[in-house]
């Protein structure tokens, strides 16, 4: 989107280093009417429109009724603000889930989301950035944009990538024939065909509807500490899993579709998300399988923000161990001793040789340094060693938004039916839910809809 | 011996649908213009199809009328057969379509230009670009003659190295057995211009006394017939229609195919052209839909003074032999004679990306062109760019700004816009679904929407232009004064609204929500609209559309809007890509092939990202500074 006259909203800190605080940031004409539907300032209840520009006020960000944060609010306005418009800045306590919420809120009541490096660019272009600053403003974008598509296309998780495969190849097919229809109608003919349209759409709409509601519930988006359990067969990682997901603390949720080869369990320890992945497909029986389970286990390290290598201290390290900790060393690790109830032989000196990380004593069995473990995975976090990818909150808000999109234009297209309009008006809307579904897989229209009617209609001449 | 040397403002190369348009439009305008053709008889030659409109092409047709151009009017007047297309879909799909009678086209429309002052019309074929400095000086035919002119506009259609073929049977000709143009590719290349090979076809025409029309439908004309010309008194051109007949191929016709598909041309490979998947040959049909039991023929006929049928759908470029077998498996066709073979013809084109959206080559000032040479396909797509590379040579040599359609505002503007922005790879056909903005760009709005500029151009005259205005001011006039009508739930309403089907009054309403039901148009609410004053009935058509469809046009408007402002943001000719480090080289070197005239116009370039939209847009800026 480039078109500079709308109002956009962005998570404006960094969410990684769990200050306690994060701010959303609302520029555009209407900012200040937008932050004005979803803040209620405490104890005189004033509108923010009445207020003057620099003031802070204290309230609460209440979406239908519900508290979601208590929050100060900066109010300021055109023209003399970073961006030249009006700016609202709503500082909130607080993680990143209340962020994206009020963030969510935003959005429903008129911004759209920023894109990466938006707000500098608006800077610039309403001339509030000196022509020296120009250059740094257009690499901001670009790598920005790089950074954001990555991590947006690597968010993406089977199931829903397959679902909107799925429903865009309905749409297109359904748009394509009244288009051909419509382009050749002596031809092809359209009766009756909106009943067959109805079913399909209905379809698709409870589809929507599905994703839409388990996106709130946060489980489309692995949001979270991507942390992967690593170690040979045996040594016990099955247990750790086990071990904290079985834990009265713990909220374990299944994600739908996410589970391929490996089992994953979303834990919350002391109030941090974490999402484990047990890689319970390494297994060494012959040479040959322990190749690929190498392979596996540098895949899964590669997207990890955190690796746990589990390591059987009752047994000697082997060549698999090194070959783990050849793959682990530069990333975030923490190695667990693991049967520390048993008679050690793995010297940590060795380990430490190799990788750089905390090293605890545990025992699976008798839950021996299993608080350790946590305290000091709770303090990595604090520290903002480990850190995890804040573009996560922002692609399920991408993604929710986009689904959400696509089933208002389907429900547009169910108007257009039921108001008996000519079918010429059905594919206006099917082609934005379309689009919408696109925005989603990072697919573009282009020339798809042409291609479609060329290679499955014949028409005439 | 010398050779002939004369001097002209513009040459047009080439008279079919697109060079006729360019001429008059530049001779309007004021400039004398010459024209070359191979054949003076081919003037506005129709060799394929004999009809003008159809799906999108009408619209097309309504927006050359708008602008001041013929093809419309000439197709008033020697129409056959008339039929609005789509007529039970909505109005942004409406499209009209006539039979013509090919040879009365041709020479109605050859008589307007020889009638039209500051055209000479010159039977040669131009061989040669004159160009200077990168830009045009005028054209060398092949006799040697020199014609100079301060702008050359290219509408050679399938002429360019024409060849025709059927089966193992290859000519060296244009469409028709008429001479084809052997010369001018390797002028245009020398001069840099980067070329293409497209291939088209057309089916047999038959001896109609051969047909057994019992064993066919009959497909009749509309009753009322409505002009394609907004000129045009409606009353004027109501008259005896002919009728088209349809009947289907069979298994046995695909049987026949099939056996002797080896003997095809295109798939013995001795074709090379890349030929348009929109109107495949029968081979073609039979072999990428074999699963269709049957195809449709549509026999129509090609002129009130010939008995010849055109059989429609039966395009092929398979040998004689097999022609007469698969034809002669049709019901009604079992006797049937060949007056004229089925052929394809491949042809040269050049990469229209080649072009800005003016239909100026970017790299030769002065030189413009139109029609299939710029690959696109069809009458109406022909016409339409002619006109439009005829208007802008004459902006550029009276010193005026081009004419750029947007796609907001016209299909032609779509069909220029894909054409330069988009990398084709066969014969390019107008579709409605290739326009965003289909319902502001409706057929019954043409006039509306592009009369300004035709008016300002001079091609329409004061009289046609005012009613214009007086037509938008009684439309506006008549919207509101429904929208503010109210209508009780009384006796008289409750009646009218039963009798049309319509659910009845719970309390009231306006006369303008009565007309936004399905069931219920503007006419059918003259008994309880007490106030209304007679209006003319495309008053009354743009009345009904735009109330009925209130919701979905205002939508598209608003969307317009959002288009418009990239649209109007336009890049500066200096601009170099090559400095601006922030784009990705895929886009750098996509932004430097297609040299696009706006930001709008560079997001539409596949390869660009909104991120490097971004980027262009904070450079702009910073030039601007």
């Amino acid at each position: 989107m480039i078109f500079s006259d709308d109002t956009i909203a962005a998570i404006s800190t960094g969410t990684a280093n769990n200050s306690g605080i994060g701010i959303i940031r609302i520029s555009g004409k209407n900012a200040i009417t937008i932050a004005d539907k979803i803040f209620f300032m405490k104890k005189s209840g004033k509108s923010l429109t009445e207020c003057k520009s620099y003031t802070i006020h204290y309230g609460n960000i209440i979406d239908e009724g519900k508290v979601i944060d208590e929050v100060l609010l900066m109010l300021m306005k055109a023209p003399n603000t970073y961006t030249r418009e009006n700016v609202v800045e709503i500082n909130c306590h607080g993680g990143l889930l209340v962020l994206g919420r009020v963030l969510e809120l935003c959005v429903k009541h008129g911004a759209r989301l920023a894109e990466p490096g938006e707000f500098t660019k608006r800077a610039f272009l309403n001339g509030r950035i000196d022509l020296s600053q120009a250059e740094a403003v257009i690499d901001l974008i670009q790598s920005k944009n790089e950074l954001s598509m990555k991590s947006s296309m690597n968010q993406l998780n089977g199931y829903l990538a397959d679902k909107m495969k799925e429903y865009r190849e309905i749409i297109l097919n359904d748009t394509s024939f009244i288009e051909a229809a419509l382009d050749d109608p002596e031809h092809i003919s359209l009766d009756n065909f909106s009943k067959q349209l109805s079913l399909h759409i209905d379809t698709i709409c409870k589809g929507l509807e599905e994703l839409i509601q388990a996106s709130d519930n946060g489980r489309l988006i692995k949001e979270g500490i991507n942390t992967v359990i690593l170690g040979k067969p045996n040594a016990g990682k099955s247990s750790l899993l086990n071990l904290l997901a079985g834990n009265e603390r713990a909220i374990v949720t299944d994600i739908p579709g996410t589970t391929r080869d490996t089992i994953e369990e979303q834990i919350n320890l002391n109030g941090i998300l974490i999402n484990m992945t047990d890689t319970a497909g390494i297994r060494s029986t012959d040479d040959k399988v322990e190749a690929i389970g190498v392979d596996k286990a540098r895949d899964c390290a590669k997207n990890a923000d955190l690796i746990i290598y589990v390591v059987d201290s009752s047994v000697d390290l082997d060549e698999n161990d090194k070959n783990i900790m050849e793959i682990i060393k530069d990333k975030k690790v923490i190695v667990l001793l693991n049967k520390s109830d048993l008679q050690s032989v793995v010297e940590e000196s060795y380990i430490k040789k190799i990788i750089q990380a905390p090293i605890v004593s545990i025992s699976t069995k008798t839950n021996d340094g299993v608080k350790e473990f946590e305290d000091i995975l709770y303090q990595m976090f604090v520290e903002g060693k480990i850190v995890f990818n804040d573009e996560l909150i922002i692609t399920n808000l991408r993604q929710k938004n986009s689904l959400k999109e696509a089933l208002k234009s389907l429900k547009l297209v169910i108007n257009s039916i039921e108001g008996q309009m000519p079918e010429d008006f059905y594919t206006i809307d099917l082609m934005n839910a379309y689009e919408e579904l696109g925005k989603i897989t990072g697919d573009s229209v282009e020339e798809d809809l042409a291609n479609q009617i060329f290679s499955k209609f014949c028409m005439g001449k | 011996m010398p050779n002939v040397e004369e001097n002209y403002d513009v040459v047009v190369v080439g008279l079919g649908h697109a060079g006729c348009e360019a001429a008059l439009a530049c001779a309007r305008m004021g400039l004398r213009t010459i024209c070359f053709t191979v054949s003076v008889e081919s003037i506005a030659l129709m060799p394929c199809n004999p009809n003008i409109g159809g799906s999108s092409k009408g619209h097309l047709v309504r927006e050359i009328d708008a602008l001041g151009g013929e093809m419309g009017k000439n197709i008033d007047k020697t129409f056959i057969q008339s039929k609005m297309l789509n007529a039970s879909k909505g109005p942004a799909v409406h499209s009209l379509r006539a039979q013509a009678d090919k040879s009365d086209y041709s020479k109605s429309m050859r008589t307007v230009l020889e009638n039209t002052d500051n055209i000479t019309i010159r039977q040669a074929e131009v061989s040669e670009l004159i160009v200077e400095d990168a830009a045009i000086r005028g054209v060398k035919t092949f006799s040697g003659a020199v014609y100079y002119s301060k702008a050359v506009i290219l509408c050679t259609g399938t002429y360019l190295k024409a060849r025709c073929i059927y089966g193992e049977v290859s000519n060296p000709t244009g469409p028709n057995g008429l001479q084809a143009a052997n010369h001018l590719t390797d002028s245009l290349i020398e001069n840099g211009v980067e070329m293409f090979r497209f291939k088209t076809g057309t089916p047999a025409r038959v001896d109609g006394r051969s047909i057994d029309f019992t064993k066919m439908e009959e497909q009749f004309g509309d009753e009322l017939v409505v002009p394609f010309s907004f000129s045009t008194d409606p009353e004027s051109i109501q008259k005896e229609q002919v009728s088209c007949w349809l009947t289907y191929t069979n298994q046995k016709t695909h049987e026949i195919i099939r056996e002797n598909i080896h003997r095809s041309p295109l798939f013995s490979g001795m074709i090379e052209g890349t030929g348009p998947r929109y109107c495949p040959s029968i081979e073609d049909k039979v072999v990428r839909f074999a699963d269709k039991e049957r195809h449709q023929v549509f026999v129509e006929p090609e002129g009130n003074y010939t008995n010849e049928m055109y059989l429609g759908g039966m395009s092929s470029s398979l040998p004689e032999d097999v022609q007469y077998a698969m034809y002669r498996t049709v019901p009604g066709l079992e006797n049937v004679r060949i007056v004229r073979n089925a052929y394809a013809i491949e042809y040269d084109c050049i990469n229209p990306v080649q072009l800005k959206s003016s239909l100026e080559f970017k790299n030769i000032s002065g030189l413009f062109s139109g029609g299939q040479f710029n690959g696109s396909s069809g009458y109406e797509e022909a016409a339409a760019q002619g006109i439009i590379a005829g208007i802008n040579a004459a902006c550029k040599i009276l010193g005026r700004k081009p004419l750029v359609l947007d796609r907001s505002e016209a299909y032609i503007g779509v069909l220029i816009d894909d054409l330069v922005t988009k990398e084709n790879h066969e014969p390019y056909r107008m579709m409605t679904s290739r326009a965003e903005y289909r319902l502001l760009l409706r057929q019954d709005n043409a006039d509306i929407r592009l009369s300004k500029y035709g008016h300002e151009l001079g091609l329409v005259s004061d009289d046609a232009y005012h009613w214009v205005l007086k037509k938008q001011e009684l439309i506006k006039e008549e919207v509101e004064r429904l929208e503010h009508t109210n209508v009780g739930a009384n006796e008289k309403t409750q009646k009218l609204l039963e009798r049309l089907g319509s659910t009845l009054l719970k309390s009231g309403t306006t006369l303008a929500e009565l007309i936004r039901r399905p069931e219920i148009s503007y006419d059918d609410l003259a008994e309880i609209d007490i106030d209304r004053k007679p209006l003319r009935y495309d008053v009354i058509e743009q009345v009904n559309i735009n109330i009925k469809y209130e919701g979905y046009i205002s939508r598209q408007l608003k969307q317009v809007e959002h288009f418009k402002k990239l649209e109007n943001k336009i890049i500066p000719d200096f601009i170099n890509y090559d400095d601006i480090s922030g784009l990705r080289k895929e886009a750098q070197q996509k932004l430097k092939k297609f040299a696009p005239r706006s930001i709008g116009q560079a997001s539409r370039i596949s390869g660009v990202s909104p991120a490097d939209i971004s980027v262009l847009l904070v450079y702009l800026e910073q030039h601007r500074r």
